[in-house]
């Protein structure tokens, strides 16, 4: 059976906790006064596309790091969301928090069909199955007139979220944003420590195993992938608010790899590392921007080594330093180690 | 009676051949796909990379050295073919004894280099290649014209799949290849020497997809993305036939390129999305494939 | 549970008997499944045309034995000698072509193979092998199957087109894994004759079973294996005075 799993040895520090607020690790409070403070350093732009990508990756790794499913079609949730949201807003003038809404319900929905087709099958059939699908959505992105095709839906406005917030002014934009990525990843942490999620670890680690326990892991597969694909489906809604564009690049085969990329940097299987993996491309890519480098062969240089000598990604490597860090100063943290 | 539903034949019979010169392709490269993922469980996510080399490889020596079609159809896939036997041998092989899904991923990084960085040094619009001569020109059939040179290509792509076809299915070689994908470590308990017989197949499956490259160049531009639109409907054909299914590849790929024409002609919105379609079809009812076998893997 | 103690025999007592050429040596083998250290120093010996049998209950390392000297397992230590060469470091299809023939349990049949080609699968590595229609005389059961599909046989027809493969290649010294498991009796007796003859004409046989009745039908020497050590001995003559014994390690 072919599931990509974290290596055996993975610490638990950041990829686990217990399920109470007063156990959250300081390191997530640290990191929630950094990103409040952060646009007086960076362009919020910038920090949004991160934000948006971040969550992206979130989501993708709730399927491959902690239910071991590698899809390789999540664009079309990412993509399919910002098209629908993008039209909501546009043209059916919807306020911003519904025409999030309901991209995401469409990127819900997609997930059960998807996800209903292609559970059938494990490993590497699985991903080809969903490659080929989303390939599918990709393709009927570029056919149906509502895309606007090669061009795609552009001056999507960004209206008034709630009737009150002004979306137009960054700083408010900005922190929207990071209040809906804080609520998705904590929807991961939450999914992750909670007894759902504990079987989704015990179907990675071997699946026959858990249906012996009586377990339909079929359903559970299929929840998570539904939840997985809303999550993206969340973070290709909200880039659109931002953006105001929705194009192909969101939706294609390309866009599938490099969230693969970008959770494989990170760390698979880590609460962490998606959002360091989706930082460190998307601050490649800026950077690679002003040069003439193709960021094509940045990101395909990266996979290969990755894959031959990094697979445990940044915050699987670094984690055990934390460990012991955490071992020698026993703070408030109650740990959780329910790393399986 | 086509005429009736404002068809005529020259229309349809142009679209067959197209399908079927399609289809060919698509036979060549599942093909070369399914050596690969058969005894190395892995898909070679470079193979429409490959393919693209393959065309590339024909318009250079072509515009580099002067060497023509001809000496290109055994020039390219040879070249191609050392190129993925240092691949397998220095870089795919050490991960063998890891899920067979990071050999997946890291073709994939191979292919986003091999594309990037032939799009950064020729640009992404297409370039020419011209059809060598003795192939220039048509014949013509009362009801339709045939070019030649797609004739020769659906012809040459279709022999290929037949030989390797028989050379695995029909000789020694084969029988060695096809145990192997069954059960490795026996067979070199026998004294086989199995990760030969893995690089081996490796290169053939790089040569198949070059040699497919070597003769799409006349047809398509040359051009850093063709294999990159190409593969992704391999794919979707490799997942109807069933994976790692010889015979499923080349009779899928033949099947779906005609149907493809076909939709073409009484439908053409559809065409693009027609193969698509089929697969989430045959996935609701056989995800095996076609002709994979009925083992959830 | 089980009284006797888990010793390891006494390598020195390998060469008190040595009557015949050695063909095979272990020495101190120790193997490793990971972390999980499955056998604890090894030693036997084989001598030319001896057939020697490997006993032991399920999981005792019977077919890691010879899993190790194929090379085949991950981590390993100790000598491993046939015919005067150190089989330790040779790239693994090295080992079969010495002449060492591998016949693996569940009989290890080609499902997208037919017989013939099953049949003729391993390349022959020594002159000497047999000879076809001294293969069919053997096993007439494989005559005229030449074109069915390897695993559309019988388990016995398989077994016996396991053995005849190897018996192709010139292979002299032969590893059989659990030969008789999951048989019909009249099968067993089949294979057992079979054997018999092979030993007649020289080869000779390293024998995993599980069935002590089969292997004490045709074997000269018994090694007892006990979770991953060589616990006892007994020449084909000391079965007799100590089956009590033999019964209490295969639990029986």
């Amino acid at each position: 059976m072919s599931n990509i799993s974290p290596p055996p040895s993975m610490p638990s520090v950041l990829a686990a906790g217990p399920a109470r607020f007063e156990g959250v690790p300081r390191i997530w409070l640290l990191f929630l006064l950094l990103a409040a403070c952060a646009p007086w350093v960076l362009y919020p732009i910038f920090l949004m596309k991160l934000l948006c990508f971040a969550l992206f990756a979130c989501a993708f790794n709730l399927l491959l790091g902690y239910t071991g499913l590698l899809s390789f079609g999540h664009a079309a949730f990412f993509g399919g969301a910002a098209y629908i949201t993008a039209h909501a807003a546009k043209v059916w003038n919807f306020p911003p928090e519904v025409a999030v809404l309901v991209g995401t319900a469409f990127a819900a929905l997609l997930g059960v069909v998807i996800g209903a087709l292609a559970i059938r099958r494990q490993g590497i059939y699985f991903a080809m199955t969903t490659l080929a699908l989303a390939q599918m959505i990709s393709f009927l992105a570029l056919q149906l007139p509502f895309t606007g095709g090669e061009d795609g839906i552009q001056a999507v406005p960004r209206g008034m979220l709630l009737g009150v917030f002004d979306l137009e002014k960054p700083l408010v934009l900005y922190y929207v944003v990071l209040a809906v990525f804080v609520f998705g990843f904590f929807a991961v942490w939450r999914v992750v420590n909670s007894p759902f999620g504990h079987v989704l670890k015990a179907i990675r680690e071997n699946e026959p195993r858990a249906v012996s326990l009586g377990y339909h892991t079929v359903r559970y597969k299929l929840v998570v992938f539904v939840l997985s694909a809303a999550l993206a489906g969340l973070a290709g809604s909200v880039k659109i608010i931002v953006f105001q564009l929705a194009s192909l690049t969101d939706i294609t085969w390309h866009m599938s790899g490099t969230v693969v990329l970008m959770v494989l940097l990170g760390g698979v299987g880590t609460l962490a590392g998606p959002i360091v993996g989706a930082s460190i491309i998307i601050g490649m890519e800026h950077f690679l921007a002003g040069t003439s480098f193709p960021v094509d062969v940045a990101n395909g240089l990266l996979f290969m080594v990755c894959v031959l000598a990094f697979r445990r990604g940044i915050v699987g490597e670094l984690a055990p330093w934390f460990q012991r860090l955490r071992r020698r100063n026993p703070g408030s943290d109650t740990s959780g180690a329910t790393h399986g | 009676m086509l005429e009736q539903i404002g068809i005529s034949p020259t229309q349809l019979f142009g679209q067959l051949l197209l399908g079927f010169v399609n289809g060919s392709f698509y036979a060549v490269l599942s093909l070369g796909l399914a050596v690969i993922f058969g005894l190395l469980n892995i898909i070679n996510f470079a193979h429409g990379a490959i393919y693209m080399l393959g065309a590339f490889t024909a318009w250079l020596l072509l515009h580099w050295f002067g060497v023509g079609y001809g000496a290109a159809l055994i020039i390219a896939p040879l070249f191609l073919a050392i190129c993925g036997i240092l691949f397998e041998r220095t870089l795919l092989r050490r991960l063998y004894d890891v899920d067979h899904l990071y050999g997946l991923l890291l073709t994939l990084g191979m292919a986003l280099v091999l594309e990037g960085t032939l799009r950064w040094l020729f640009g992404s619009s297409g370039n020419p290649y011209p059809v060598p001569e003795e192939l220039q020109g048509v014949w013509r059939l009362g009801f339709m014209v045939l070019p030649k040179y797609r004739v020769w290509v659906g012809g040459a792509a279709l022999t290929l799949c037949l030989v390797t076809w028989l050379a695995i299915e029909r000789t020694r070689l084969g029988a060695w290849l096809r145990a192997a994908t069954e059960d490795p470590m026996l067979v070199q308990n026998f004294g086989i020497n199995v990760p030969f017989l893995v690089t081996a197949t490796f290169a053939l499956g790089v040569a198949l997809a070059g040699i497919a490259g070597v003769l799409a160049a006349p047809i398509y531009q040359v051009n850093a993305m063709m294999g990159s639109n190409l593969i992704i409907i391999v794919f979707a054909v490799v997942v109807i036939g069933g994976m790692g299914s010889i015979v499923g590849s080349i009779v899928t790929g033949v099947t779906l390129g005609l149907v493809e024409g076909l939709t073409k002609v009484f439908y053409p919105p559809a065409s693009d999305i027609v193969i698509f379609v089929i697969m989430a079809i045959v996935l609701l009812v056989k995800p095996s494939g076609l002709f994979g076998k009925d083992i959830h893997s | 549970m089980r009284g006797s103690p888990k010793r390891t025999l006494d390598p020195n007592m390998l060469h008190s008997e040595a009557h015949e050429p050695t063909r095979l040596t272990l020495e101190d083998v120790h193997a490793w499944y990971g972390e999980s250290h499955v056998l604890h120093g090894v030693s036997l010996r084989i001598g030319s045309g001896q057939v020697v049998s490997l006993l032991g209950r399920n999981g005792a390392g019977k077919t890691t034995t010879l899993r190790a000297i194929m090379g085949v397992i991950g981590k390993q230590s100790g000598s491993i000698t046939f015919d005067g060469r150190q089989l330790n470091n040779m790239p693994r299809h090295r080992i079969p072509r010495l002449g060492i023939g591998y016949v693996p349990d569940e009989r290890g049949i080609f499902s997208s193979l037919t017989v013939d080609e099953n049949l003729m699968l391993p390349p022959v590595v020594q002159p000497g092998g047999m000879a076809l229609e001294e293969i069919y005389q053997l096993f007439p059961n494989l005559l005229g199957r030449g074109g069915t599909r390897g695993t559309r046989l019988s388990g016995g027809e398989q077994q016996m087109l396991s053995i005849a493969r190897i018996l192709r290649t010139g292979c002299n010294m032969i590893l059989l894994d659990e030969p008789s498991e999951g048989l019909a009796p009249a099968l067993i007796q089949q294979i057992g004759a079979a054997i018999r003859r092979l030993k007649t004409a020289g080869y000779t046989l390293l024998l995993v079973e599980q069935n002590f009745k089969f292997a004490a039908a045709i074997s000269d020497l018994h090694y007892v294996m006990e979770e991953g050590r060589i616990v006892d001995r007994f020449t084909s003559d000391e079965v007799g005075s100590n089956l009590s014994k033999l019964n209490s390690y295969l639990g029986i």
